[in-house]
């Protein structure tokens, strides 16, 4: 963790790298989640590493390939794999074949209800799975880039090409169309349920109002948009992508529409991940040059978790309490921080 | 260079239905190279090799909304190779497979356009699987092979041993009516060495010349390796080939501008620019090695559709002529416009 020159901007900066608890997982990370107490880091291919608060590793295998895809709801994590199955990993460190593409096709997008249902794509398709009912599927257009739940009801986005469709999965023809010209990628519904965010496979966002349609330009990224997350209460949308984490204002019903976004802790290199406090007005971000910040929103003040010089953060992680701070980077060293 | 060497090299394999890509393909995965391929394909099914990554693709192309009509990329090539990043160290080289009837420009241009994927991976040729029995056919009733053959960096001649060998040699001057710079190979069951087709560095600002020096050469000499006719048919204005039957493509055409005099960049560089933004629907490959006034450097570039990517290669030689050359392979260039821009280009 150690290094030898630190960042030119971190002179002033406070510091809690000392406190930093290192983690070395000896492969390549792609996300980071928490269940339950243990973080879990997701490799890029077949496993899964549980790091405990004593900072043991126990390593868990969960696809025979890659690992396309993660959803978490602190609970369990299910992933897509190129193995063409969806898996479930609970907190125990259980695993669980939820689903198997029948033909082995790739999982590119999961998604977690917080009901316990959850939904996968392969291609075109959508599916979803919701307690005991049978098995729905919704073809889209084009391939699905992204999927999320509505935190209400059981209503799944699907983002694709030149949009976004919003489809009540048990509901025959339910199927609503967003249009917006472009490649979506990414999408996330705001935590009232009052907006739907995709990111772009250019480097922007791009929003929809629900109430009526009414569209949010989102842009001016340097680079595409990788990491979405929403701050405690759904005030803010944060995200990656530049070189200041970049926060969107939801708080009011117009959301974005005519406003400038925050723009937090500001250094010579990408910002590759944003994490939110669950509780507080906090958030933790990872920088392509290896950085780990925690930035308060309301002032942007900053405190150091890592130092700058190794491959980009992968993958950051708050405790459903936000006591413990999880991250690593691509290479798999990485660390847990306790506050 | 290093960063160039560290970034996986992708292979674009090409060629109308029924050329035999699938048979080059299953040569590449089943000669004992050691290599791991990932292999993007359109149809599962044909091929199978235990040892290497298969992923089966659905072609999607996507047009940028960055204002430029051409620029089209494969939004499941950035996906699949989003995925394949995830596995990085675990194979080699990516073969990307397109269908018979693909346009090879967006596959080319998702490896300038998007960061992730020019990040990780880095374009090494587009190779043309090519019917020698039907292509001339083929050029006559159908773009997309026509698209193909323009765009190669490598043509492979297949199923020759079913032509007679004037059949060939008029196959062959078709092609070369199209585009006389890429490497041609003549093939029975698309039998030709790995190293003929696989890193081949042309997209490589630092390799792009060095290694196929028939590209320099291509308009005065040796662009023919093994040519049995010497049919000369000289009716057209712009020469290349001896030794080589002349096809003049009503359509598809190769332009080369050379000059011994010296250009000025500053005004070479926005002619270049505004070249490609405005003709760059048109011009599916552009090259050059350019001698500015004033410079010890040798200025290369190379270009798709409107994306041009160009750096200072290496210092001129000494002995060596400094000599600008630029080669445009496109549909109705405007030559007389592109002549007369690039003279006033040279410093006088």
């Amino acid at each position: 963790m150690e290094e030898f020159t630190p960042a030119p901007d971190s002179a002033s900066i406070v510091s809690v790298t000392d406190r930093v608890k290192p983690v070395t997982l000896g492969m390549g990370v792609t996300s980071v989640h928490f269940l339950g107490p243990r973080a879990a880091f997701v490799g890029g291919e077949e496993n899964v590493a549980f790091v405990d608060d004593k900072g043991e590793v126990t390593t868990i295998a969960v696809h025979s390939g890659g690992i396309l895809s993660t959803a978490s709801d602190g609970k369990r994590l299910i992933m897509g794999g190129d193995d063409g199955k969806v898996v479930s990993l609970d907190a125990k460190g259980e695993v669980t074949l939820l689903a198997t593409d029948p033909k082995r096709r790739w999982i590119d997008a999961v998604a977690l209800h917080p009901d316990g249902a959850f939904a996968w794509s392969a291609g075109k398709t959508a599916n979803v799975k919701s307690g005991k009912s049978e098995e729905k599927s919704l073809d889209v257009p084009s391939t699905v880039g992204g999927l999320a739940f509505a935190p209400k009801g059981l209503r799944l986005a699907i983002a694709h090409y030149n949009g976004a469709t919003l489809w009540f999965p048990n509901m025959e023809g339910s199927a609503e169309f967003l249009p917006w010209a472009g490649s979506h990628l990414g999408v996330t519904f705001s935590p009232d349920n009052k907006f739907l965010v995709t990111s772009m496979h250019e480097a922007a966002l791009h929003g929809w109002r629900l109430a009526d349609n009414r569209h949010m330009r989102m842009t001016g990224y340097p680079g595409r948009v990788r990491s979405m997350s929403w701050s405690a209460g759904g005030k803010g949308l944060a995200t990656s992508g530049a070189d200041t984490v970049i926060i969107w204002p939801f708080a009011t019903k117009d959301g974005p529409m005519g406003k400038e976004p925050a723009m937090l802790a500001p250094l010579q290199a990408r910002v590759a991940v944003v994490a939110c406090h669950p509780k507080n007005d906090i958030l933790a971000c990872g920088y392509s040059d290896g950085t780990v910040l925690m930035v308060r929103m309301e002032d942007g003040a900053e405190i150091l978790v890592r130092r700058n010089g190794t491959p980009p953060v992968a993958g950051l992680a708050w405790n459903a309490k936000g006591t413990l701070l999880a991250f690593a980077d691509e290479n798999g060293d990485g660390g847990l921080l306790e506050l | 260079m290093s960063e160039a060497a560290s970034k996986i090299p992708v292979t674009v394999l090409t060629g109308y239905l029924g050329a035999g890509k699938t048979t080059l393909l299953n040569r590449i995965l089943s000669e004992n190279h050691g290599k791991k391929y990932a292999v993007i394909v359109n149809e599962f099914g044909e091929i199978g090799i235990d040892n290497d990554l298969i992923i089966g693709a659905d072609e999607e192309v996507f047009e940028m909304n960055n204002g430029c009509i051409c620029c089209t990329v494969r939004g499941d090539l950035v996906r699949i190779m989003d995925g394949l990043m995830k596995r990085k160290g675990k194979f080699d080289a990516i073969i990307v497979e397109t269908t018979g009837l693909a346009d090879p420009a967006p596959v080319a241009q998702t490896f300038f356009v998007d960061e992730d994927v020019q990040k990780n991976a880095r374009l090494d040729a587009v190779v043309t699987v090519a019917d020698a029995k039907w292509l001339s056919d083929r050029l006559k009733d159908a773009p997309e092979a026509k698209n193909q053959i323009a765009f190669a960096d490598v043509i492979v001649l297949n199923k020759t041993d079913l032509v007679t060998k004037g059949e060939l040699a008029e196959v062959e001057a078709r092609i070369r009516g199209i585009n006389p710079y890429a490497k041609l190979h003549r093939t029975e069951r698309c039998s030709v060495a790995l190293a003929d087709v696989l890193d081949r560095g042309a997209f490589d600002l630092d390799r792009i010349l060095d290694i196929e020096p028939s590209f320099l050469e291509a308009d005065d000499h040796d662009h023919d390796h093994d040519h049995h006719h010497h049919g000369h048919d000289h009716d057209h204005h712009h020469d290349h080939g001896h030794g080589l039957k002349h096809y003049h493509d009503e359509d598809m055409q190769s332009l080369s501008l050379k000059t011994d005099k010296p250009l000025d960049p500053n005004v070479f560089m926005p002619w270049l620019q505004n070249l490609v933004q405005v003709e760059g629907g048109k011009i599916l490959r552009s090259k050059g090695i350019l001698a500015f006034h004033d410079d010890d450097d040798r200025y290369v570039f190379q270009g798709v559709h409107m994306m041009l990517e160009g750096n200072h290669q290496r210092k001129w030689k000494d002995g060596e002529k400094r000599e600008s050359r630029l080669v445009f392979i496109g549909r109705e260039l405007p030559e007389k416009a592109i002549r007369e821009g690039f003279e006033s280009c040279i410093v006088s």
